[in-house]
């Protein structure tokens, strides 16, 4: 009787572990069942990361749709690649997508937005993002304020 | 005592615990089926030839050999399965596990060294217990035993697997004569019933006495007297004699060594 | 000269515990995986290694994260960005204080309880006993005890953490009056399962592992007497909380990058 009791209340604490571990998974971490595996890769060529790091954000029009996968630099270019995973349900992104690197708020963190173009192929595992636009690096942007400001003067 | 055949032998053993030489070149020969007392003054590290003998230290050179099996080259395996089948040990404070009761104290070594049935163990366990007269005390847990109850406990727990060799550490200390007489009664009944080659150590000199077979007297890391009780008691040396009755002073002094008396006191007004 | 003399004697004497241990860690594991010694026994360890630990772990998970909503909204707030907090609370506690505070009170509980029984079960010779009946007392009474304070520790650092978020939401949603939405969803949004979860959960692994091993091989070593039990079950939680602040920052350079 006294063996039952230990052995049942052994059991409730492996539940209880496991519904701790499902909580986290579905509840803090939001993770959905259908999200693992279902990704395609493209890449991108970037003149300036500007602090973009690994798994950022790629979104368009504002709806996350996948994550920033791999940074690497393009020793010929001398230019950024990056590589990131898009989620299989949006399979419908022209060829001709634009990407660029934007910033969350002010201060926020470096996300990549993607603008869908017109043609009528689409991007698939593997491909390249042509059109791109770098990250805007606050002290290029003074010093160019600057030196047009000289200029004028 | 040629006649007989020798359980353990023990061929100069020496063991030295730090820096500390506690056999320097020991020799002696347990008869089979006989209850040997080994005795000595405290520190002389009786405890520890027992656990040479069981395999639980190492020394530093000599053989032991019980069974006909060398101890100390034995294999880790090899040791366990020795002990396992041969040996049996009854500790001092009886070394009941805690946190099983008494019954599973006793079943513990027959549940993990053979697949008998719970029934099988039962009955097992029941009939050591009825040895020991303990069979109505096999709910209680070790916490609720006397000293003496518990050492019968652990004692049927040794006799649980058969052995042919048991080894009793201080098996008299700390007992009140009623338990103590049981204790001795057990030892002389087992040993007859099974034909056990048993050891002892104690310094009860009259406790041993009664039982043992032979006693051995060890000493500064030798034997010094190896015997029958009535033998050493008449023509053991004045050693033997000195433990066997107990005198105060004799080849083993009463003073620590130290410089001469009178000297040391003199000296002590120029400190 | 002297000085040099017990400097060196330490080193030595720590070069051989560290080996003595990773021997007495190597036997008993080797020799047998978690049922080895009986499943029973497993079950009667994770029983006074996990569940005897449960309470203390509950309740300092709920008021760790009472207290990190409460601290959080008080930064958080001077810059209007309190919505993040269910972020900060969740990933405080998945990431390091989920695994630390729970290791180091796994160390204070079931780790001194661990070492003065195993202390106690030689100083009694119960495993003297176990020897002499040709029971090998490294897989019955190590190894189930290693075993379970594995198992153990992952699933008390998971409860904690889950304890702590909600005692956030707590603080944050009924107290302070963030919107619910905001602290889910923020939340959802910045954990990651693989990345914050499950890191977490590697941390507590291996801080379980370290806490128990310390604790049976102190215990295993012990000085056979009540004082050296004593000494040797501070010395455990003194040893297992350094090694667990230790661990976590290898651990969290090696994860979580940045070094």
């Amino acid at each position: 009787m006294q063996k039952r009791s230990l052995e049942f209340t052994v059991g409730i604490f492996m539940v209880m572990g496991i519904v701790a571990l499902v909580l986290m998974a579905f509840r803090v971490s939001g993770l959905s069942v259908s999200d693992a595996g279902d990704t395609y890769t493209v890449k991108a060529h970037f003149e300036n990361l500007g602090g973009l790091n690994d798994r950022a954000k790629v979104s368009m029009a504002g709806v996350t749709i996948g994550r920033v996968t791999n940074i690497y630099l393009d020793k010929d270019w001398y230019s950024a690649v990056v590589e990131m995973e898009i989620n299989k349900d949006v399979d419908n992104l022209s060829i001709d997508t634009s990407a660029a690197i934007l910033t969350a708020g002010l201060l926020g963190e470096k996300y990549i937005g993607l603008t869908v173009g017109a043609e009528t192929d689409f991007l698939k595992d593997g491909d390249w993002i042509e059109d791109t636009q770098s990250a805007i690096v606050l002290e290029e942007l003074i010093g160019r304020f600057l030196f047009n400001k000289a200029e004028e003067g | 005592m040629a006649a007989e055949q020798a359980y353990v032998s023990i061929r100069d053993l020496t063991f030295s615990r730090g820096e500390r030489l506690i056999y320097d070149g020991l020799s002696v020969d347990f008869p089979k089926g006989k209850i040997t007392a080994i005795m000595g003054p405290s520190g002389t590290g009786k405890t520890t030839l027992l656990r040479l003998i069981g395999g639980q230290l190492l020394p530093d050179s000599g053989s032991i050999v019980v069974a006909g099996q060398e101890v100390p080259k034995l294999k880790r395996q090899q040791l366990f399965e020795l002990r396992k089948q041969k040996m049996g040990m009854l500790f001092q404070t009886g070394a009941l596990f805690t946190d099983l009761n008494v019954f599973d104290n006793v079943a513990f070594p027959l549940r993990t060294h053979t697949d008998l049935p719970e029934s099988m163990i039962r009955d097992l366990v029941l009939m050591k217990l009825e040895a020991v007269g303990l069979r109505g005390a096999r709910d209680l847990n070790p916490a609720e035993l006397s000293g003496g109850m518990a050492r019968r406990v652990a004692l049927a727990r040794s006799i649980a697997m058969d052995p042919e060799l048991i080894m009793y550490d201080e098996p008299f200390t700390g007992l009140d004569p009623i338990s103590m007489g049981m204790i001795v009664k057990l030892i002389r009944c087992l040993n007859k019933a099974l034909g056990l080659t048993s050891l002892l150590v104690s310094h009860d000199v009259e406790e041993s006495c009664s039982i043992a077979d032979y006693l051995c007297l060890v000493s500064g890391g030798k034997v010094i007297g190896f015997g029958t009780p009535n033998e050493l008691m008449h023509d053991g040396n004045d050693e033997v004699r000195q433990f066997l009755r107990g005198e105060p002073d004799g080849p083993v002094p009463f003073h620590y060594p130290a410089d001469d008396y009178r000297n040391d006191i003199l000296a002590g007004g120029e400190g | 000269m002297d000085r040099i003399r017990t400097l060196g004697r330490t080193g030595i004497g720590m070069i051989e515990s560290l080996g003595a241990s990773s021997m007495l860690l190597w036997n008993s594991l080797m020799w047998g995986g978690p049922g080895s010694a009986g499943f029973g026994d497993l079950v009667k360890q994770l029983f006074s290694v996990g569940v005897r630990s449960l309470s203390i772990i509950t309740v300092a998970g709920f008021f760790v994260g009472m207290v990190l909503g409460l601290q959080g909204y008080t930064i958080l707030v001077d810059f209007g960005s309190e919505a993040a907090l269910g972020t900060l609370v969740s990933l405080t506690l998945l990431r390091e204080l989920g695994p630390v505070v729970t290791a180091l009170l796994f160390a204070g509980r079931a780790g001194s309880a661990l070492t003065a029984e195993i202390g106690l079960m030689k100083a009694t010779e119960q495993l003297s006993a176990m020897e002499m009946m040709g029971v090998d007392p490294l897989k019955r009474v190590i190894t189930p005890r290693l075993w379970a304070g594995m198992i153990s520790m992952p699933i008390l650092a998971l409860i904690f953490s889950t304890v702590g978020i909600w005692g956030g939401a707590f603080v944050a949603v009924d107290m302070l009056g963030i919107d619910d939405g905001a602290y889910w969803g923020n939340m959802q949004a910045s954990v990651t399962f693989y990345n914050d979860v499950v890191k977490g959960i590697i941390k507590s692994l291996a801080f379980g592992w370290v806490v128990t091993w310390i604790a049976v091989y102190q215990g295993y070593a012990s000085m056979p007497t009540s004082e050296g039990i004593g000494k040797a079950t501070t010395q455990t939680v003194v040893i297992a909380s350094l090694a667990v602040l230790g661990l976590d920052f290898v651990l969290t350079a090696v994860m979580f990058g940045g070094v």
